[in-house]
């Protein structure tokens, strides 16, 4: 390994956590100090200059964000910090990584951030089927509040933070930064409008930064070693490293920790280790079940959110989920409108309505009753529920997979309508 | 001020408004679903998208939701490119792609905004295969029909039901699209407020199920303006009849009063017009037990005109008026009489009060302000009464008066006020200052941000307390206790501080030093307020029936011609007098004992009523009345308001006439065979009555307040075009055929020689003054929401007028420190602690069943809780009354019982009595406040 890795330097192979004792023999908590010895206005600047950009899928610079926080005398009490740890994007399962292995890391990343912003409370909402996170993350805030390092006057000094772990019902869009204040204030899990942004009226109307758990983990080291360093992980256009992951009939699945820029075809081929035998790829999601496919074709592009961007996807969260030339593309868009349909929060109509609607159409494709006029009517669809045309980012993100698959996989999707169905399990069945 | 250009058009439109508020209130056509003028912007529905244009270059645009969006200056926009018809176009497919298209047999067919955002959309084409969503439907009560399947998720019922109206059992349930609207199981909606679903659900959920029970569309509806004669407040109505019966009630926008919502009170209260108990036909009583049925209309009349004629020549004629009926009809019989002998049918604490509140009303310093004033007050200070079962529209007003707080704190952090759940999500429960003072608690109390229960008298006290804060020239209070100083205290800073405080009291209590107390406050908020300039402080008082002010104004400054009056002459006088009573359950006015006495002692009684009650059963004749959908005149409300209705059928029982004219008829009988001679002239001016026109200029002869009587509403002879104001609908169906069961030739319409409205549906339906504007039609809007194409501006005024006439202007600043020195009032007695048993009762309003006329809609009396006695479990223990046991209050002759509830909310040493209908009728809660024992 040519790089660091410091997300994931101090997480054993064994899947063990990471002990305090252990983490603060391995530097543990000394971004924090470091932090408290600064003006939280600097620490804002250096997040700002380190390019530390949001890990939670939008990829908006994190200092930027906080700089919107009204600061100083006479503004609103209590601020809050919310760590997102909803992760119930489809693929995705690097923040689990993350915090089952090494919850410290995360809580020294919140105490940071809440330190910049100068908040009073600090949330950790968790996706609630992360059992094995949630105790040891509580675990870890225990000790962490045993040794001063939450609670009053944290490492003697005068900030203070509480910080709560809440676990969440279950739902995907408790993982979108508003709908999940909403359902912290014990509503409904809707998402609001934007404006007003969380900074300025968040949970209980109160200021609130919203940060993905990778986020947060980044800022202790970039608080030891500089938003320089920082820089100099990426090797592309973006700052640090990431986590990258791949899903799908590949040979060796998984989650590992690489420089931002690293291109697909490396962590596809070098670390996946390619395809299964006998199987192709046919296409990806490069960065989860919300993002467009990409194809053979894009395998050199680097992971940075500028070039992913520009080859018609996002990079998201950073996880691909590949699709082989054996499994019905078609298939595999209905499963995923079919969880967006049944994750649709119910606010608006494009969405609520629309992804049914979808979810229909496929299926008809799928039993042989579609009909050569439904691509025009779901490619209609996919333009119909694009970004800005609903309320939240749902519907738009859910409409990417098909979207693409109408471009990349058009064939298929007609062989569906010409030959009554799907063509994948026809054949299948043929074989035997 | 801003300017928007859409479609190519420049318009000036107020910058602080969102662009679908903007194009609609230009009057252009842009569909919606889930904004609502009064609830505002959510961005749920998707159906309000447009283009617009960053700048004079940019030809791509930027689609987004014209609800959400605010207005710029030189904003450019497209409603009509094509890429955003196209997405309302599919918006509108989704939509309906679960709705069960039963258009046919849907009751809000023909006023469906769904059918009409549908069409404006230009949607035709149903592309979705799947199967339909169905849902289960909920019983929710006597008043609302649930029907889930036609729900098109605008959220726009929970909004306003919970968030608006501070209801708690409706709310939106699942999730994707299973959501669901409903309570959490079957039951009745319990808010007061829940019949404006029917207006605020764009599409056939929620419809009204009084109107079901004989179902029409509303184009076969015929309407007339109307006022709700519930309560002092005076919203605006639009009843809807076919074949002789109101079948349902609507809304009338009236933006200085009740705006976009009304009370279930008000809606769903009108059956007593139906009702089959109701008084067709004269009766003559010839002796103790020969009644002559039916006799006819003139021969009545005749009838009477002897008996008063015979009655007048000895001095011993009276008459009794109602402050529910029209200051017309209470003119004219006051007239008939002659001012001397007419009184207001009032005991003589209520009369006094309103002589009190209406001097009150007209002193320099004091400004009764409108609904929509006491909507934008930043503190509001409650004395005694219990709004939303006295006024209940009023308590709607102090709910959002709550939230200006929020707006406040909007406008800081730069959040436009129309984000409605962004508003709500920054201030959470942050509110303005509500406190209260009452008997018993109220349903305001929960939001309250101070709650006090104590006895009229302690509750003046504490009132008198405030104004001596506020200022010294007012008169201390002795003897009150330190907390009770401090509270003053602390009440009289926050109407300080606070930019637009208001003060609201009433007649509930029954007390004058509440009413006093609330006067005290007002102006001495006046004089600290003052700093050379005087602006008056708004004082809101609740009054205890609709015309009961225009009553107090017929005789203003008479402290004396009330009912006991009357009595007292009677009973001085037996067997001498004639009493001609107009609509008035004597029975629920007096001491029952004292009632029976006076009918005793009387020579004859003449009763003209609409339903048979214990006084129609004491008259030796009886004459049929209308009810005031059948009939015009004019209610003054509680802020002073003179309002016209306008009858909104012709009724063809010949024994039925308007109940002013039937006054006339009887002074042109009394006058015609040749006894005119030595009559006052007044009396034969009424007698030369024809119309309607010339009654209301006998009444603006009366100049002072009635100077302009004939400004509240156009006059008969107001035309648009040549034409008069259609009554019906352009559709109006089987006009011709409805009575041609009877006869096949069609019938002539009825004439209405009384006002500019014709019972037909000829006539343009446009630039109608608001006073005469029957209900709310547009082109492609059938629904309500075509209320937008009537106004200056959404949310505005109506293009033809605010309806009504103000008739307290609010003095001019005068120098107020002349004017109130030696004005005021003076402080009562501490009420002291209940002893050996006795205990203090007092009177709560009821909402549903306190009303006697709306009280004898089924609809309403099946809401109506079970009348109980509230006590405080501590006043209780204290006298030895267990929960749930019947107890027996008596008071005089009055013996009461009811059931017994704890309720720690009613002040100590109090027991409240329920005043519904029945119970009122056993202990008429003009007796009340008052010591009664309780066993
Ligand atoms: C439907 C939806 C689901 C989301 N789920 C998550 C999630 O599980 N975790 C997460 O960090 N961000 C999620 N996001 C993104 C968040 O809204 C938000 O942008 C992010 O938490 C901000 O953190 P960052 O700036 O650190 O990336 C989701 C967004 C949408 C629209
Ligand atoms: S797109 Fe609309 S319905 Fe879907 S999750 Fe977002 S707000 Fe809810
Ligand atoms: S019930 Fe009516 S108001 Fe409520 S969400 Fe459905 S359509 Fe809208
Ligand atoms: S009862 Fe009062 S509040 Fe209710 S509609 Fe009638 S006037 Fe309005
Ligand atoms: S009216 Fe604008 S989104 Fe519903």
């Amino acid at each position: 390994m040519d790089f660091e890795t410091p997300l994931t330097a101090r997480i054993k192979a064994n899947g063990e956590v990471t002990t305090l004792a252990e983490y603060r023999d391995a530097a543990g908590y000394q971004g924090l100090e470091i932090a408290l010895s600064m003006e939280s206005t600097a620490v804002i600047d250096l997040v700002k200059e380190s390019n530390l950009r949001g890990r939670g899928g939008a990829g908006f610079s994190a200092g930027l964000k906080w700089s919107f926080v009204p600061r100083g005398e006479g503004t609103a009490r209590p601020k809050y910090l919310i760590c997102n740890a909803d992760e119930m994007e489809p693929g995705t399962f690097k923040d689990r990584w993350l915090m089952e292995c090494d919850p410290h890391q995360l809580i020294e990343g919140m105490v940071i951030a809440a330190y910049a912003i100068e908040a009073d409370i600090a949330y950790l909402f968790l996706r609630a089927d992360y059992e094995v996170a949630a105790e040891r993350l509580q675990q870890a805030i225990d000790d962490a509040y045993q040794e001063g390092l939450l609670g009053d006057n944290i490492c003697g000094g005068s900030y203070s933070l509480q910080l709560y772990l809440h676990t969440s019902a279950g739902r995907y869009i408790c993982g979108e930064e508003t709908a999940l204040i909403s359902s912290l204030e014990g509503k409904r899990a809707v998402p609001r409008a934007k404006p007003p942004f969380p900074q300025v009226s968040g949970l209980f109307g109160k200021p609130t930064v919203v940060n993905n758990v990778e986020t947060l983990c980044n800022l202790p080291h970039i608080l030891r070693n500089g938003a320089d360093w920082f820089k100099s992980l990426g090797r592309g256009e973006d700052a640090g490293t990431k986590l990258f992951g791949v899903s799908g009939r590949v040979k060796n699945p998984g989650c590992w920790e690489m420089p931002m820029g690293t291109t697909i075809r490396e962590i596809l081929e070098g670390y996946a280790g390619g395809m299964q035998d006998g199987l192709k790829l046919k296409g990806f999601l490069p960065g989860g079940g919300s993002t467009d496919f990409l194809t053979e074709e894009h395998l050199d592009l680097p992971m940075d959110y500028g070039a992913i961007g520009k080859a018609g996807s996002r990079m998201g969260t950073g996880t691909m989920i590949v699709l082989d030339d054996q499994t019905c593309p078609v298939g595999m868009v209905l499963n995923l409108i079919q969880f967006f349909a049944q994750e649709s929060c119910g606010w608006c109509t494009p969405c609520r309505n629309g992804l049914p609607f979808l979810r229909q159409l496929l299926e008809d494709l799928e039993y042989g009753k579609g009909r050569p006029e439904d691509l025009e009517t779901m490619a209609d669809y996919c333009r119909y529920l694009g970004p800005g045309n609903t309320f939240c980012a749902l519907a738009p993100g859910a409409a990417e997979p098909l979207q693409s698959a109408l471009k990349y996989f058009r064939r298929d999707f007609e062989e569906h309508v010409n030959q009554g169905g799907c063509t994948y399990r026809q054949q299948a069945k043929a074989n035997g | 001020m801003a300017t928007i250009e859409v479609d190519g058009t420049s318009y000036e439109v107020d910058g602080d408004r969102n662009l679908l508020d903007a194009c609609l209130g230009l009057g252009l056509d842009l569909p919606y679903f889930c904004w609502h003028p009064t609830l505002g912007s959510v961005g749920s529905c998707r159906q309000c998208a447009v283009r617009v244009y960053a700048n004079a270059e940019d030809t791509r645009g930027r689609l987004v939701m014209s609800c959400m969006t605010p207005v710029t200056d030189g904003q450019r926009l497209s409603i009509r490119d094509p890429e955003s018809q196209a997405f309302r176009d599919k918006s509108i497919e989704v939509t309906m792609a679960n709705h069960p298209h039963d258009c046919p047999v849907c009751e809000e067919g023909g006023e469906c905004h769904l059918q009409d955002m549908t069409i404006m959309s230009r949607h035709t084409e149903r592309r979705y295969r799947g199967l339909k969503k169905t849902y289960t439907n909920q019983y929710l009560g006597p008043c609302i029909s649930h029907e889930m399947n036609r729900c098109i998720a605008c959220y726009r019922c929970v909004r306003f039901y919970n968030d608006y109206a501070g209801g708690k059992d409706l709310a939106v349930l699942a999730s994707k699209e299973n959501v669901y609207f409903g309570r959490h199981e079957d039951g009745c909606l319990e808010s007061g407020f829940s019949g404006n679903l029917v207006e605020v659900c764009p599409t056939g959920v929620f419809t009204d199920k009084t109107l079901s029970r004989s179902y029409n569309r509303k184009w076969d509806l015929q309407s007339a303006p109307s006022i709700c004669s519930s309560c002092s407040l005076g919203c605006n109505i639009s009843p809807g009849e076919r074949q002789g019966r109101i079948k349902r009630i609507v809304n009338r926008y009236h933006h200085d009063i009740n705006g976009y919502f009304i009370c279930d009170r008000g809606r769903f209260g009108y059956d007593y017009t139906n009702a089959d108990q109701r008084i067709q036909h004269c009766s003559i009583r010839q002796s103790a037990d020969v009644t002559e049925e039916a006799p006819d209309y003139r021969d009545a009349i005749n009838a009477i005109a002897v008996e008063l004629a015979g009655a007048a020549t000895g001095g011993n004629l009276i008459a009794i008026g109602s402050d529910r009926l029209s200051v017309e009809a209470n003119f004219a019989l006051q007239t008939l009489v002659d001012e001397d002998n007419f009184y207001s049918g009032m005991d003589p604490v209520q009369h006094q009060l309103l002589q009190s509140v209406l001097g009150i009303y007209r002193r320099p310093g004091i400004h009764a302000p409108t609904l929509r004033e006491i909507e934008s007050a930043d503190a509001v200070l409650i004395l005694g009464e219990d709004l939303v079962n006295s006024a209940p529209r009023m308590a709607l007003s102090v709910r959002q008066a709550t939230r200006n707080l929020s707006f406040e704190l909007a406008r800081k952090s730069q959040i436009p006020l129309w984000q409605d759940t962004s508003v709500r999500n920054l201030a959470q429960d942050r509110r303005s200052p509500l406190m209260i003072l009452s008997v018993a608690g109220t349903d305001l109390d929960a939001i309250a941000s101070l709650r006090l229960s104590a006895a009229a008298d302690d509750i003046a006290r504490l009132g008198f307390a405030v104004a001596r804060c506020l200022s010294d020239r007012a008169p201390a209070v002795p003897n009150l206790s330190p907390d009770l100083e401090s509270t003053a205290a602390g009440i009289a800073d926050c109407l300080l501080r606070a930019k637009n405080p208001v003060i609201i009291s009433g007649t509930s209590c029954n007390t004058p030093s509440v009413v006093e107390s609330a006067a005290q406050v007002a102006m001495a908020l006046s004089l600290a307020k003052s700093n050379g300039q005087i602006r008056p402080s708004w004082l809101s008082y609740v009054l205890p029936a609709a015309n009961s002010l225009g009553l107090a104004m017929l005789q203003e400054g008479n402290d004396d011609n009330h009912l006991e009056r009357a009595m007292q002459r009677v009973l001085a006088n037996p067997g001498q007098c004639t009493a001609l009573i107009l609509q008035n359950d004597l029975y629920a006015r007096a001491e029952p004992s004292r009632v029976d006495a006076f009918f005793g002692n009387l020579k004859s009684c003449i009763v003209l009523d609409q339903q048979p009650n214990r006084t129609t059963d004491r008259a030796n004749i009886l004459v049929p009345t209308q009810t005031d959908f059948e009939t015009e005149g004019t209610l003054v409300n509680n802020e002073g308001r003179a309002q016209r209705y306008f009858e909104v059928f012709a009724t063809d029982n010949p024994s039925l006439r308007d109940n002013w004219k039937t006054i006339a008829n009887m002074a042109k009988a009394w006058v015609n065979p040749g006894t005119g001679q030595g009559l006052p002239e007044s009396l034969l001016a009424l007698a030369r009555c024809e119309n309607f026109d010339d009654l209301i200029a006998l009444l603006k002869n009366r100049g002072g307040l009635f100077g302009h009587w004939d400004r509240a509403a156009p006059n008969a002879a107001f035309r648009i075009a040549g034409l008069k104001i259609p009554r019906m609908p352009h559709r109006y169906s089987g006009r011709t055929s409805l009575r041609a069961n009877i006869r096949v030739a069609e019938a002539k319409q009825p004439e209405d020689r009384d006002s500019p409205l014709g019972f037909t549906m000829e006539g343009a339906p446009i630039n109608i003054p608001g006073a005469l504007t029957p209900g709310f039609w547009s082109p492609g809007w059938n629904s309500g929401e075509s209320l937008n194409k009537f106004q200056d501006e959404i949310n505005g005024h109506l293009k033809g007028g605010d309806p009504g006439l103000r008739l307290l202007q609010s003095p001019a600043a005068t120098d107020m420190s002349a004017a109130t020195s030696s004005d005021w009032f003076s402080v009562p007695a501490a009420t002291p602690t209940a002893a050996n048993g006795r205990l203090l009762a007092v009177s709560l309003p009821r909402l549903f069943d306190g009303e006697v006329l709306s009280a004898l809609s089924p609809a309403l009396a099946q809401r109506a809780e079970l009348p109980q006695l509230e006590i405080h479990p501590e006043t209780a223990a204290a006298v030895g009354l267990v929960e749930g046991h019947i107890a027996t209050i008596r008071l005089e002759s009055c013996q009461l019982k009811l059931p017994l509830r704890f309720n720690p909310r009613v002040a100590s040493g109090l027991v409240a009595v329920p005043a519904d209908v029945k119970t009122a009728g056993i202990l008429p809660p003009v007796l009340l406040p008052a010591a009664v024992t309780i066993e």
